[in-house]
């Protein structure tokens, strides 16, 4: 492999210059499905002088009921980083675990960018003896590698589950990053604060338990994750765990700020057991602890009408929120909360972590909702995955949570779909008319932007 | 040491100083995350002598091939070391991985040792040790031992001239981007210096082989 002359233009040493970044052109898509037919990598046009421009241009087709979920750069403005600099590395590849599947795609998009070409599969039972791990789910590239988290131990589908590394340069896996997890068994994402050497973990389900649906047993007996795990990045030590409670169920996606001198970030508690409502939680440096707590509650709503309610929410009678995504700016100011259940998408300002200010709110779809979309209509389904640009202007997100998980609550009609949102600087939101881009029956799941988004990239400098 | 030579160490002090990959762009990093110039600075000092050590080990070590191998042998084995380092830096991209942001003096001063012996700087020097006649540098060995301090003090200058540089350099380049330019330089101006390197050492193997004093 012969090596570039100058660094890789889409690395940013900050988050304040990763700011000024070109926009986006093109957008990936991760389109898992449940009838059969295999999963695929959409490419969606967002090049707004293109004939093309909000609609799927290319289909790369993945393995059958593969779930490819969440995926990640090989690299990214990370490897700036001052005691690894590698800035030649390009940004080039995905790396795309199949979250059901175990496999790990490697897929290249430097020969044509709008038709990506898988170049390697890294197959469930490599990624298993290797790892000890099984159901790969999150990536992030970091400084010394590439980064992957997983659901279970290879083997057991049980505890615990954890994080692997793989090689930046060849994609192969060298195994178990931790070296004392201490309590930590659950799993689920990851991210980290490199200016503290400090990473974070959260905790969601064993496969058991999510797989066939959401277990509504394991749920009542508040058998899912309650808690986030505080790491030692150079030691690969859990140093300390922050309970939320077990009223809380399921925690999930991990914003810390972008900015790398501010110690904090925040992560979604997507159910309380006693009432229905998620919330959002702050975690933070104190003095040489860390402490986490609680700053905006959303609650459930009432139906209009309770014979709509599909049958896993009938006895409860309520639509809970289901927050299971949320999205902060590159500058930390504004944090993006999707409400799967209730089709919302909330704006905050979040300057000030511990005190947040509602700043938008936008409607699309919901449980019994349905609200509609200016260019297609009422539309099953809520807003779930979102990303960012990297100007903080325009918001996308898609509506497939979980394959299984988008049969139990939206059982009428869970087919993919992505939109777009307008980005008032000074806050509020609202919805570009004109963009709607269907998936037909497929689902639609995360989305990257091309060059970087607001959680493709850690950056080390302020 | 004749001054070709001293200039010679003096500017792969520079050569070194200005490759962010060996100190400064961890000491604007450090002085970013901290928020304060003298973070900067702090870092300069451990990086310098991580470096001197690195320098040292592989001067030291052959100096002492000097004297007991013929100086063609050394000489040939030591330009074929040179260029097939560089030629193995040149095709395969690698970069030492330790350490992280919260560092202290040790940390840092390990840090810049493996950053400087994993790219070979020391090794960079060899042309300049072998131009050195092994005759001038061995010859009265057995004869006198005032000599071989001589030659150690010679070899300890030159590896200080060589610190010194870096640590000037390496130290002018972090103030100005910490307090000046920021590091949007990083984006435009920071070309494949480990490239240069790689090619740097092939050059440094042909330059052992033909160079003498």
């Amino acid at each position: 492999m012969l090596q570039q002359w100058k660094p890789d233009p889409t690395f940013y040493p900050s988050p304040k210059m990763a700011i000024e970044a070109p926009a986006e052109e093109l957008a990936y898509v991760a389109a898992p499905r449940d009838d059969g037919k295999p999963d695929a990598m959409c490419v969606v046009d967002l090049n707004e002088a293109s004939d093309t421009y909000g609609q799927i241009i290319n289909r790369l087709e993945l393995g059958v009921r593969d779930e490819i979920h969440h995926f990640g750069w090989n690299a990214c403005s990370a490897a700036l980083c001052p005691y690894a600099p590698h800035p030649y590395v390009e940004r080039r590849y995905l790396v795309v675990p199949a979250l059901r599947g175990s496999h790990i795609y490697i897929l290249d998009i430097k020969s044509d960018p709008k038709a990506p070409e898988l170049v390697k599969t890294l197959t469930a039972d490599e990624v298993e003896d290797r790892s000890g791990y099984t159901r790969p789910h999150t990536v992030h590239c970091g400084p010394e590698g590439i980064y992957v988290s997983a659901l279970a131990s290879a083997g057991s589908e049980e505890g615990p589950g954890g994080i692997f590394l793989m090689d930046h340069y060849n994609f192969n896996i060298l195994g178990q990053w931790e070296v004392e997890r201490g309590t930590q068994s659950l799993s689920y994402d990851f991210w980290w604060h490199l200016g503290y050497d400090i990473a974070v973990t959260s905790e969601w389900g064993y496969p058991g338990m999510i797989e066939n649906g959401v277990s509504l047993e394991d749920l009542g007996e508040r058998k899912f994750g309650h808690k986030i795990h505080i790491w030692d990045i150079r030691h690969r030590k859990n140093i300390q765990t922050l309970d939320l409670g077990d009223d809380y169920q399921m925690i999930l996606e991990l914003r810390p700020a972008h900015d790398p001198t501010k110690a904090y970030g925040f992560v979604n508690a997507v159910l309380n057991m006693n009432d229905l409502s998620s919330s959002i939680w702050t975690w933070y440096k104190d003095g040489d602890d860390w402490g986490i707590q609680k700053i905006i509650d959303i609650p459930a709503q009432a139906p209009e009408n309770p014979d709509d309610l599909p049958p896993a929410l009938k006895d409860i009678g309520m639509i809970p929120p289901l927050v299971t995504d949320h999205i902060l700016s590159l500058d930390d100011r504004f944090l993006y909360v999707s409400c799967w259940g209730t089709g919302e998408m909330l704006q905050y300002d979040v300057s000030d972590p511990f005190n947040p200010k509602h700043t938008g709110t936008l409607e699309i779809g919901g449980i019994t909702k349905s609200h509609p979309h200016p260019a297609a209509g009422p539309v099953s389904g809520g807003p779930q995955m979102v990303e960012l640009s990297r100007d903080g202007k325009r918001l996308y997100f898609t509506n497939s949570l979980y394959v299984a998980w988008d049969n139990q609550f939206y059982p009428e009609d869970a087919n993919g779909w992505m939109v777009k949102a307008d980005v008032n600087p000074d806050g509020g939101l609202e919805l570009d008319p004109d963009f709607f881009v269907g998936f037909g029956d497929s689902r639609a799941h995360q989305i990257r932007l091309q060059g970087g988004d607001s959680s493709s990239d850690t950056f080390c400098y302020s | 040491m004749d001054t070709v030579s001293w200039l010679s160490y003096t500017f792969l002090g520079v050569f070194h100083g200005i490759n962010p990959g060996m100190g400064w762009l961890f000491a604007v990093a450090l002085g970013m995350q901290e928020k304060r110039r003298s973070a900067v600075i702090g870092a300069l000092f451990p990086m310098a002598l991580g470096h001197a050590i690195s320098i040292a080990v592989v001067v030291f070590v052959i100096a002492l091939a000097q004297q007991q191998l013929p100086e063609e042998v050394l000489r040939i084995a030591c330009a074929t070391v040179l260029f097939g380092f560089g030629v193995y830096k040149f095709f395969r991209a690698r970069h030492p991985k330790w350490v992280g942001m919260r560092v202290n003096f040790k940390d840092l001063t390990i840090w810049s040792f493996l950053m400087a012996s994993a790219h070979g700087a020391g090794l960079m020097l060899a042309p300049l040790l072998l131009r050195t006649p092994a005759a001038e540098a061995s010859a009265h060995m057995h004869h006198a031992p005032a000599s071989m301090v001589h030659n150690a003090t010679m070899l300890l200058s030159a590896v200080g001239v060589h610190t010194l540089s870096f640590f000037v350099i390496m130290g002018i380049v972090a103030i100005i981007v910490y307090e000046v330019i920021g590091l949007a330089l990083l984006r435009k101006a920071w070309f494949n210096l480990d490239l240069l390197w790689s090619i740097a050492l092939m050059i440094a193997g042909v330059v052992t082989l033909f160079w003498k004093h």
